[in-house]
C-alpha cells in the first residue's frame, strides 16, 4: 500500500457513524471499507462509533427471549449450523481486501470499458439504492464538469487529481455534496485510478458531457 | 495468590459473582497483570467479568459462562434487531444466531479493541444487514502486520473503563439528543440526515486505539 501517514482527506463522522450502523448503502459501505483498510485514523474512529452503537443497543429496554432461547441456541452451536465466518484477509497489490473482494482480483482483473474523453470505468456489483465504479483517467485529463444530486464519495487508490478544493492523493477520500460543482483534472504520472460511489446520477453541465452522460451511465 | 484472589473477586462482584473466580487461562493471567497495575478498576468491573466470561467460552466451552452472557446480551440484542426493524420472531431467530457466532468467534474477540457489548453490537449490525437488508457488507483488511502478542492488561482496562464512560454519557445527554443517536443506529435517519455534532465525548478510544496501532508499526519496523 502506498505510505499511509499522507493521507489528508478522511471520512466524515457520519459516514463512520452510517457505517458503524450499519444504515449505509451497499456501495457506500464498499469506500468505507476500503478507505479504513489504507487510514490507521479513521480505523480508529470507527472502533468509537462502533462502540457507541454498543452502548445504544445497551441502553435499550430489554425484549425477552423465547423461554427455551438458550437451549435452542447451545442446539445450533452443537449441531454447527452458523458458520465461522472466514478470517479477513490482508490483500497484496494496490487494492485493499474488500475492493479486491468485488472486482475478484486486483488492478490487473479490472474489466477497463471506455466511455469517452480517455476515461474507462467497471460498474461494481451492489444493492441499487447506490452506484459504484472503479474508474481511470489518464494523466492529465480532466473529467467532465458535473454537479451533484446526492452524496458522491471518491476515493483515490493510484495517482492524484486536483479540482476547485484542493488535491487528492492516493488514500484520500473526496466526500462531495449537493452544492458542490468541480472538474477534477487528474496530475500527469501514473494514471488516476478512483473508487466513486454516488446516491443519484450525476449530472454534467453543456451538451457533450451531458451526452457523454447518457454514453458513460454515469 | 492471596492478592489475585483479591483482585479477581473484586473485578467479578458487580455482574457476575460466581463467574470469575473459577476460571482459569487466559483471563486469570489478565487480572493477575491488571492486579499490578495502577489503574481504577471500579468503572470497568463489569466489563471485564465480561471479558472474563468470554475467555472461559473461548478457552473452556464454558457453557455457565455462556449462559451468564446469554442471560444480559441476548435480550438486548433482540431489542436493537426489532427497533432496527425486524418482527419478533424474525428477532428472536437473529438473537440466536448472533450468540452462536459469539460462541464460535470467541477466538477473535481483543479487549484492547473492543468491549464484549460492542463486539456483540457489530456482530448483530452484521447479521442485520445480511438477514434484513440482504447486502454484502465489505469489511477493512485486516491490519497487515498478522496476530498480536496477547493482549495487553492495562491497555484492556483502559479501554473497558472508557467504553464504560461513554455509555454513562450516552445515558445523561439530553433526551432529545440521545433519541437522535438512537435513531441513527436503528436506521430511521438516512446518511445524509445524521448530524455529525453528536454531543458525546468522542476521542478517547480513538486516541487510545490510534496510539495502539501507532506502536504496532513501529514494532514492525
Ligand atoms: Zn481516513
Amino acid at each position: 500500500m502506498t505510505e499511509m501517514s499522507k493521507i489528508k482527506h478522511h471520512l466524515t463522522g457520519p459516514l463512520l457513524m452510517g457505517y458503524a450502523a450499519g444504515t449505509l448503502p451497499e456501495a457506500f459501505n464498499l469506500v468505507v471499507a476500503t478507505h479504513i483498510s489504507m487510514c490507521d485514523s479513521c480505523r480508529a474512529a470507527l472502533a468509537e462509533y462502533d462502540a457507541v452503537g454498543g452502548e445504544v443497543m445497551m441502553s435499550g429496554a430489554p425484549v425477552a427471549v423465547a423461554e427455551d432461547a438458550l437451549n435452542a441456541t447451545l442446539a445450533l452451536i452443537d449441531r454447527g449450523v452458523v458458520e465461522e465466518a472466514p478470517a479477513k484477509k490482508t490483500a497484496g497489490g494496490i487494492f485493499p481486501a474488500p475492493l479486491q473482494s468485488y472486482v475478484n482480483g486486483d488492478l490487473e482483473s479490472v474489466k477497463w470499458r471506455k466511455v469517452g474523453g480517455g476515461v474507462s470505468q467497471m460498474i461494481l456489483k451492489t444493492s441499487d439504492e447506490a452506484s459504484v465504479r472503479l474508474l481511470r483517467i489518464p494523466a492529465g485529463t480532466a473529467v467532465p464538469d458535473h454537479g451533484h444530486h446526492g452524496t458522491e464519495l471518491t476515493l483515490v487508490l493510484q495517482g492524484a487529481f486536483v479540482d476547485e478544493s484542493d488535491r487528492f492523493a492516493a488514500g484520500d477520500v473526496e466526500v462531495a455534496n449537493e452544492d458542490m460543482n468541480h472538474t477534477p483534472v487528474a496530475e500527469a504520472g501514473l494514471d488516476c485510478i478512483c473508487l466513486a460511489a454516488t446516491d443519484a446520477p450525476l449530472r454534467f453541465n453543456g451538451l457533450m458531457p451531458r451526452l457523454a452522460q447518457k454514453f458513460m451511465n454515469i | 495468590m492471596n492478592d489475585m484472589l483479591t483482585d479477581t473477586n473484586a473485578l467479578a462482584n458487580a455482574d457476575a459473582p460466581s463467574a470469575v473466580t473459577s476460571y482459569d487461562g487466559a483471563a486469570a493471567q489478565l487480572f493477575r497483570k491488571v492486579g499490578k497495575q495502577k489503574v481504577t478498576a471500579e468503572v470497568a468491573t463489569k466489563r471485564m467479568a465480561w471479558v472474563a466470561e468470554l475467555y472461559a467460552v473461548r478457552d473452556n466451552k464454558d457453557r455457565a459462562a455462556f449462559a451468564e452472557l446469554f442471560g444480559h446480551f441476548a435480550p438486548r440484542v433482540k431489542s436493537f434487531l426489532m427497533k432496527s426493524g425486524a418482527s419478533p420472531d424474525l428477532a428472536e431467530e437473529c438473537t440466536q444466531e448472533v450468540m452462536a457466532t459469539l460462541w464460535n468467534k470467541a477466538h477473535l474477540f481483543d479487549p484492547t479493541k473492543a468491549s464484549v457489548s460492542t463486539w456483540i453490537f457489530t456482530i448483530a449490525r452484521n447479521r442485520k444487514i445480511d438477514l434484513l437488508r440482504k447486502q454484502r457488507r465489505p469489511e477493512p483488511e485486516d491490519l497487515p502486520w498478522g496476530p498480536e502478542a496477547e493482549p495487553e492488561a492495562a491497555d484492556a482496562m483502559g479501554l473497558q473503563q472508557e467504553t464504560e464512560q461513554l455509555g454513562r454519557a450516552l445515558a445523561t445527554l439530553p433526551e432529545e439528543q440521545r433519541r437522535l443517536i438512537e435513531r441513527a443506529y436503528f436506521g430511521e435517519l438516512s446518511h445524509s440526515e445524521i448530524a455529525a455534532e453528536t454531543g458525546l465525548p468522542l476521542g478517547t478510544i480513538k486516541s487510545r486505539i490510534r496510539l495502539a496501532l501507532d506502536r504496532l508499526r513501529h514494532a514492525m519496523k
